[in-house]
């Protein structure tokens, strides 16, 4: 195939001397990520629409004979969630001041966080007092549970991929700002958490 | 001066694919990528046209006997699911994949491996449809598998998941993509392509990608809350256990009608281009036109519950959605008026491309108006589900998205193959699929008015119906034609067509600045930009700046306003990942089909082929307690 040439150029500038990575809302990634986010958190506010439909269009909410989910384990989880604020944080900060001991040892933290969030977690699925088989606001609350636990679990899976690859590598740039995206990650679950635990624990009582 | 040959190899070294099968597998070649986005659409666009064709053809007579009614089901399921689902959001996709780099003078999208994951994820929605409808389960309810009948009381066996996950792996595979190229447009921007001089092309795009942020996950949301009621039993849309089948409504429609715009606004991206170039002056009312795209992004999420009119919501509720469907006429008029502006004050060149911008402007109005009679509640309840909504949707549609599409796949096709679509058989393509598209359609305003209601596999004689439909039928034919005669005008073209310069049309942007066809690596420098048509400019020499790597991937990333250069990002080599990762991801939908655990289980291995993908290649550590002891 023939090529056609291309239009003449003229050189006005050199780009080599710019940084070849760089941190925060300046890096491609942080796009990338901030654009799956926005996925997500409108997949949690149709869910919670969804919810706030069938509660408005239900007589009985719950419907009678349901008790509203028990208040103690989702109390539990959500102070777990919010603490587990302080180790991410810290560990973004280590990731922006590119401090390899730093982020190593609080992405092992964020790991272990992870974990230990997924016992109250478990209570609370025990704890909702309703079945997503048995109606509407059992299939709603479950879709809202099942929705954030999601994310817990993918992100735990993430950061303890990204424990074990930090421990046995040697950490560069292109690392610091994947640990940066992956602690603003964690802080988007942490977040969408407040609407919907609201919803779940607050809604069946207050409506 | 032109890129050096020694420049020119290093690059075709650093950009190159493996060679052969290996090569095919793991491209990550925005171009290669987009191609077979394109192929695939243009395939099934060739398919769902038969089914077409067929449904004409069994009411072209009353009391027809050619299809039975449960064939006649599957066959416009299958022709409405394919069309929107497989055919019309994909392409446009499509489009922005191949053209948005070479718009901004890039040589590659900004995520390029989760370009190639977003095609072998639509690949999978498309086997999964069609492979099915080969294995006799082909979905039967519509393309909005309206509960309770899709729910697991009406519709056994596997016909309504089988569409519930297409969505699925086609929803998926349109976000990647939509996150891919509102960061390439925000974040890869040349150097002085600031927000005020960016093209209309890239303004459609950017917000097209983000209806399809905002609405996709309500589709997907309801899909899956349609496979669980299905599955587990949950209760979603069933009435007696306080669910609700109006829920499925207003969530499908709070994507669906976002989701006409999402294929329209790229199309006016291309309409932009188009008459422009061939106008040969800069488009009139450029702020005009963005501004136009933001506000019809924005209305379009007003608009949902003009679907519902006859399901009997709150009257004030009505009134509110008739306001807004109007209301959004008014910035699609303003668009009208730049265009046809831009065409009257410039020098038109009426070459295909632009023949099928006149076809776009005149089809296109028709449906508008069309659409302005059917957002009056009162007179959407006469004729809702009737053949009048049948012909508005398709003449927005096809005259708003298609004709353009077609404009723009002649527009584009020399700086693809390095060679012109023949002018003649172009303009008979036009001609026929233009004037059998108004014989096939405008007769069904008529039918609907008469009466007859869409979805019917045949009617009786004295309803008096034959002759319209013999007559849409004959259209229908007659743009077919037109259709294959298109396709053949460009595989022939392929080959034997005139070769064209790098600017056969003399375009203003970017795209045209490089090399026809594209190489890999698409422009050998990165270009500076100082108005709103570059190539427009008295300079004969464009500017350019050197320094971006060429012995390894590496692209410019700027500042989201100004497009001011911040830092030299590594760009993604060729992998196989993508590919796996699509594979597993698509056994883990399928088995949802069949059994829960399928999730539970599924993830394990989209996991580990996802780590595969992310799993940066650097040296061991040195230091903590893993580092490598020597």
């Amino acid at each position: 195939m023939t090529v056609r040439p291309p239009r003449p150029v003229t050189v006005v500038g050199d780009l080599s001397t710019l940084p070849a990575s760089a941190s925060g809302a300046r890096h491609l990634v942080w796009w990338g990520n901030t654009g799956f986010m926005a996925i997500e958190g409108t997949g949690f506010a149709l869910a919670a629409a969804a919810y706030l439909y069938l509660m408005t269009q239900a007589p009985h909410w719950p419907p009678p004979g349901t008790r509203p989910p028990d208040l103690i384990w989702g109390l539990i989880f959500t102070v777990g969630l919010i603490l587990s604020e302080i180790p991410n944080w810290w560990v973004r900060r280590c990731a922006l001041a590119r401090e390899v001991r730093g982020v190593r040892i609080g992405v092992a933290a964020m790991t272990v966080t992870g974990l230990l969030l997924l016992i109250p977690r478990g209570f609370e699925f025990a704890h909702l007092n309703t079945r997503w088989d048995g109606d509407a606001y059992g299939s709603v609350v479950w879709l809202l549970m099942v929705l954030h636990t999601t994310h817990i679990v993918t992100d735990w899976g993430d950061t303890a991929v990204q424990a074990a690859w930090l421990f046995t590598h040697d950490v560069g740039d292109d690392q610091f700002a994947d640990v940066e995206d992956n602690a603003n990650y964690w802080r988007f679950v942490v977040l969408t958490w407040l609407p919907i635990g609201a919803i779940v624990y607050g809604l069946a009582r207050l409506w | 001066m032109t890129p050096a040959a020694e420049r020119r190899d290093r690059l075709a070294l650093t950009w190159r694919d493996p060679a052969g099968w290996r090569g095919f597998l793991t491209t990550v070649d925005h171009k290669r990528i987009a191609a077979r986005y394109i192929v695939t659409a243009l395939l099934l666009l060739f398919l769902a046209g038969m089914l077409a064709l067929d449904m004409r053809w069994q009411l072209s007579t009353a009391e027809n006997t050619r299809m039975g009614p449960q064939l006649y089901n599957e066959s416009f399921s299958l022709h409405g699911s394919t069309m929107l689902f497989l055919v019309s959001v994909p392409v446009m996709e499509a489009m922005a994949l191949w053209l948005v780099p070479l718009m901004l003078g890039q040589r590659n999208m900004a995520f390029p491996r989760l370009g190639a994951f977003s095609y072998w994820l639509y690949l999978g929605g498309v086997l999964t449809l069609w492979i099915a409808h080969a294995l006799d389960i082909t979905p039967d309810l519509g393309w909005f598998e309206y509960p309770p009948l899709s729910g697991p009381a009406y519709s056994p066996g596997h016909r309504a998941d089988i569409w519930a996950q297409m969505i699925t792996f086609t929803e998926v595979a349109a976000l990647c993509a939509s996150v891919n190229v509102a960061a390439t447009i925000l974040k890869m921007r040349p150097p002085g392509m600031t927000l005020a001089r960016m093209p209309v092309f890239l303004w459609a795009m950017l917000v097209a990608s983000f209806m399809t942020i905002a609405s996709m996950p309500a589709i997907m949301l309801v899909t899956t809350m349609l496979i669980a009621d299905r599955l587990v039993s949950t209760h979603f849309f069933a009435p007696d256990a306080h669910g609700d089948v109006l829920l499925f409504q207003h969530l499908f429609w709070f994507f669906g009608h976002p989701e006409v715009y999402i294929i329209f606004i790229p199309a006016t991206g291309f309409v932009s281009s188009i008459v422009e170039t061939f106008s040969r002056r800069r488009l009139f009312g450029h702020h005009v036109l963005v501004l136009a795209i933001l506000a019809i992004g924005f209305l379009a999420f007003g608009l949902w519950v003009h679907h519902m009119f006859a399901v009997g919501l709150p009257r004030l509720g009505n009134d509110f959605y008739t306001a807004a469907s109007m209301a959004i006429a008014l910035p699609a008029g303003l668009q009208m008026f730049c265009w046809i502006a831009t065409m009257a004050t410039g020098r038109p060149w009426f070459a295909t491309p632009m023949l099928w911008m006149l076809g776009f402007v005149s089809t296109f109005v028709i449906g508008g108006l069309s659409g302005v009679m059917t957002a009056s509640a009162a007179l959407d309840l006469q004729l809702t589900d009737t053949y009048f909504v049948v012909a508005h949707f398709h003449y927005v549609l096809v005259g708003g998205a298609m004709f353009p599409l077609f404009g723009a796949f002649c527009y584009w096709y020399p700086k693809a193959t390095g060679r012109l679509m023949s002018e003649r058989w172009g303009r008979i393509a036009f001609a026929l699929i233009v004037g059998g598209f108004n014989l096939g359609f405008f007769p069904m305003h008529l039918l609907g008015l008469l009466g007859m209601p869409r979805r019917v596999y045949t009617y009786p004689a004295a309803m008096g119906w034959e002759g319209l439909n013999q007559i849409a039928t004959a259209g229908s034919v007659v743009a077919v034609a037109g259709g294959l005669v298109f396709v053949a005008n460009a595989l022939w073209s392929y080959r034997h067509g005139k070769p064209a310069s790098a600017d056969p049309w003399g375009a203003s942007t970017l795209e045209w600045a490089g090399e026809a066809p594209s190489p890999p690596w698409n422009f050998a420098y990165t270009p500076v930009v100082d108005s709103l048509t570059p190539l427009w400019s008295t300079n004969p020499a464009l500017p350019v700046m050197e320094g971006i790597a060429i012995d390894r991937r590496e692209v410019l990333v700027t500042s989201v306003t100004d497009a001011v250069p911040l830092y030299r990002q590594k760009s993604a080599s060729p992998s196989i990942w993508p590919l796996a990762a699509a594979v597993a991801v698509a056994a883990m939908f399928i088995g949802s089909i069949f059994t829960p655990w399928a999730v539970a289980i599924g993830l394990l291995p989209i996991g580990a082929t996802l780590t595969g993908w992310f799993w940066p290649h650097r040296e061991r550590a040195t230091t903590g307690p893993l580092r490598t002891r020597s």
